[in-house]
């Protein structure tokens, strides 16, 4: 696998097969962040295409001073922003949520491992079950680790909106998650 | 002071995302049930930076189609710096042909001058 600051390097002179390369290897973690973000795989297909597009157009201004994946993370939130907001506004049927990824080989887990990818699997559902403006922020903190000014910029609010949003969401996940767990020992 | 009270403080104390007094403060670590809560939050972020590992599959067409979108971008500005240089091309023609002619103009207006001088 050819080093990325190259890539990045001949990218930025102009060369499409370094950027192509580039989209190669970073476009799994890229479409993963827009499917947690827009809880819908046929709209993180489009967000992915959008993110790649501009930072293609884009790939000049890169300085380096962050890795090339979170540059890319935030290029997705905001095209992700954008996204749910004109879904919003056109789209009325409820989105496909729970996508999340299932253990292939869920028998072949030692028991500790098991209880962990259930866990895994429940904080995806509460996840997927947030509002996107909550959701966002959560996952861009907690899942991927941007900083607050980052996620502020990239949804367009402001910092103290992104704390507010993601105390708030964190709020929610511990109220689904502890429920959850009262109801299913009550079962 | 009650759990009640802070219990809205604790989503952003959990990871130093908020401070809080030191009455607060004090409270909240001698508090049974705010211990309670924290660790749980404790465990909520430990279980959502996991989730950063695990991979949603895309569709086997979507990086052919990233990719076909991309380069059908690099063509369309192919085309777009070509037609922006013709263009460049052709004022600089026309702003080069309208400075010919007044060049020749003043020359002829002067040479007519000299000649009624004389």
């Amino acid at each position: 696998m050819v080093d990325q600051a190259e890539l990045i390097s001949a990218a930025q002179a102009g060369d499409r097969s370094a950027f192509d390369e580039l989209v190669r290897q970073t476009y799994v973690d890229t479409y993963t962040l827009a499917v947690r973000l827009c809880s819908d795989e046929e709209d993180a297909r489009d967000v992915v295409q959008d993110a790649y597009l501009r930072a293609w157009k884009s790939i000049g201004r890169f300085r380096g001073d962050a890795a090339f994946s979170t540059w890319m993370y935030r290029i997705t939130a905001n095209c992700a922003s954008t996204f749910v907001a004109k879904r919003r506004r056109l789209r009325t049927e409820p989105l496909l949520t729970h996508l999340e990824p299932a253990d292939p080989h869920p028998e072949s887990q030692p028991e500790g491992m098991l209880e962990s990818s259930m866990e895994l699997d429940s904080v995806g559902r509460a996840l997927a079950d947030l509002t996107p403006r909550l959701r966002a922020v959560v996952v861009l903190k907690d899942v991927y680790g941007l900083p607050h000014e980052a996620i502020a910029e990239e949804l367009g609010i402001s910092v103290s909106a992104a704390k507010v949003r993601l105390h708030r969401g964190r709020r929610r996940l511990r109220d689904a998650l502890y429920e959850e767990t009262r109801s299913s020992r009550a079962v | 002071m009650r759990f009640e009270d802070v219990a809205d403080l604790l989503p952003g104390l959990v990871d130093g995302t908020i401070r809080v007094d030191e009455r607060t403060q004090e409270f909240i670590e001698s508090d049974l049930r705010c211990q309670a809560e924290l660790a749980r939050y404790r465990k909520l972020l430990r279980t959502l930076e996991a989730l950063r590992t695990r991979y949603f599959e895309p569709s086997p067409g979507l990086l052919a189609a990233t990719l076909a979108a991309i380069a059908e971008e690099g063509e369309r500005r192919v085309v777009h710096s070509i037609i922006t240089g013709r263009r460049l091309a052709y004022a600089g023609a026309a702003l080069g042909g309208v400075a010919a002619a007044g060049a020749a103009a003043a020359a002829v207006i002067l040479a007519r001058r000299r000649v009624l001088a004389s």
